[in-house]
């Protein structure tokens, strides 16, 4: 028996709908907004680039554009696919990919500086 | 599908089961793309022939590519905004943008492919050659089939299939379009201009 058919068994309410509809309203970035995130996603790639051409130390050049994508990646994931707003359940399964994709780079990185391949 | 913009239907979890398919289906490419992009970083510098990334990469090139697939994001946001505003025709103008760009950036690729083939890369030529054309081989698919998916919401909304209440539809393919785009942000960062 799913929670569903519980609830409904015992005539509870599935979900409070109306609340629901009226906090997706309220939390959703409107176009205005979208936009705005485009614009510093698109401020932040120029300083990419930019940086790129910058004579600088190449760990501190490696450690800025890190951080640079990190934030665009942020931007993107939260605001445009609506990890922010939407459901923790949806949070928790994208961060269990990563999670796991982050474990292989660290083993990867880690078995290449060891000089095992 | 009363509750499809909302996101909450009656299923076990409140949840719409496409969304949440959508969302299993990308933490999994995840790592799909994290094994191609670690095997390119295993590989980088252990090719034992050229051409050599610094031979080939052409950054500004590249950036502009980048700086489109960005820019898709942002129309294929605007797209779901427009359809949850009951912005039917707002909706179809911004999934043919994104389309647009998306095609554009397919253009690119195909380009810059075409480039590195005449300069001596292939496939087999060597370790940079291989894990480079998979993982950005792979990724220039994934658009395609985000392209595809565009266009047929496109065409399935001048059929006026997509209202309001189907926002969803719309907000499944922005996810995947989302997706192809962060796998570009990153493969931008690590590929091109991070450099050993």
């Amino acid at each position: 028996m799913t929670l569903a058919d519980y609830r409904r068994q015992r005539g509870e309410p599935l979900f409070d709908e109306q609340a629901a509809a009226v906090q997706h309203e309220e939390h959703h970035p409107n176009a205005f907004q979208y936009l705005q995130i485009g614009i510093i996603l698109f401020v932040i790639t120029a300083i990419e680039v930019g940086i790129y051409y910058i004579d600088m130390s190449h760990d501190l050049l490696v450690g800025l554009l890190l951080a640079l994508s990190i934030a665009k990646f942020s931007l993107v994931v939260l605001w445009f696919m609506h990890l922010r707003f939407d459901s923790p359940v949806f949070r928790t399964l994208f961060a269990v990919g990563l999670g796991a994709t982050l474990a292989l780079f660290t083993v990867v990185i880690a078995v290449s500086h060891g000089g095992l391949v | 599908m009363a509750h499809a913009a909302t996101g909450h239907l009656e299923t076990s979890t409140g949840l719409d089961n496409r969304k949440l398919l959508m969302w299993f289906f990308l933490a999994s490419d995840c790592l799909f793309f994290g094994s191609f992009i670690a095997a390119y970083l295993l590989y980088r510098d252990r090719s034992l022939v050229g051409p050599y990334p610094e031979d080939l990469f052409d950054i500004p090139f590249t950036s502009v590519s980048a700086f489109v697939l960005l820019m898709s994001s942002v129309s294929m946001v605007l797209a779901l905004a427009a359809i949850q505003r009951g912005n039917v025709r707002g909706m179809r103008i911004w999934l043919f943008t994104t389309a647009m760009l998306g095609t554009l950036f397919i253009a690119g690729q195909a380009y810059e492919f075409t480039e590195f083939y005449h300069e001596g890369l292939t496939l087999s030529t060597n370790l940079f050659g291989t894990t480079f054309f998979v993982l950005t081989g792979f990724h220039g698919a994934h658009v395609t089939i985000g392209v595809l998916i565009l266009l047929s919401l496109f065409v399935y909304s001048l059929r006026g299939g997509i209202q309001q209440k189907d926002s969803l539809n719309v907000e499944l393919a922005g996810l995947y379009w989302h997706f192809v785009d962060i796998v570009w942000i990153v493969i931008f960062t690590l590929i091109y201009l991070v450099q050993p």
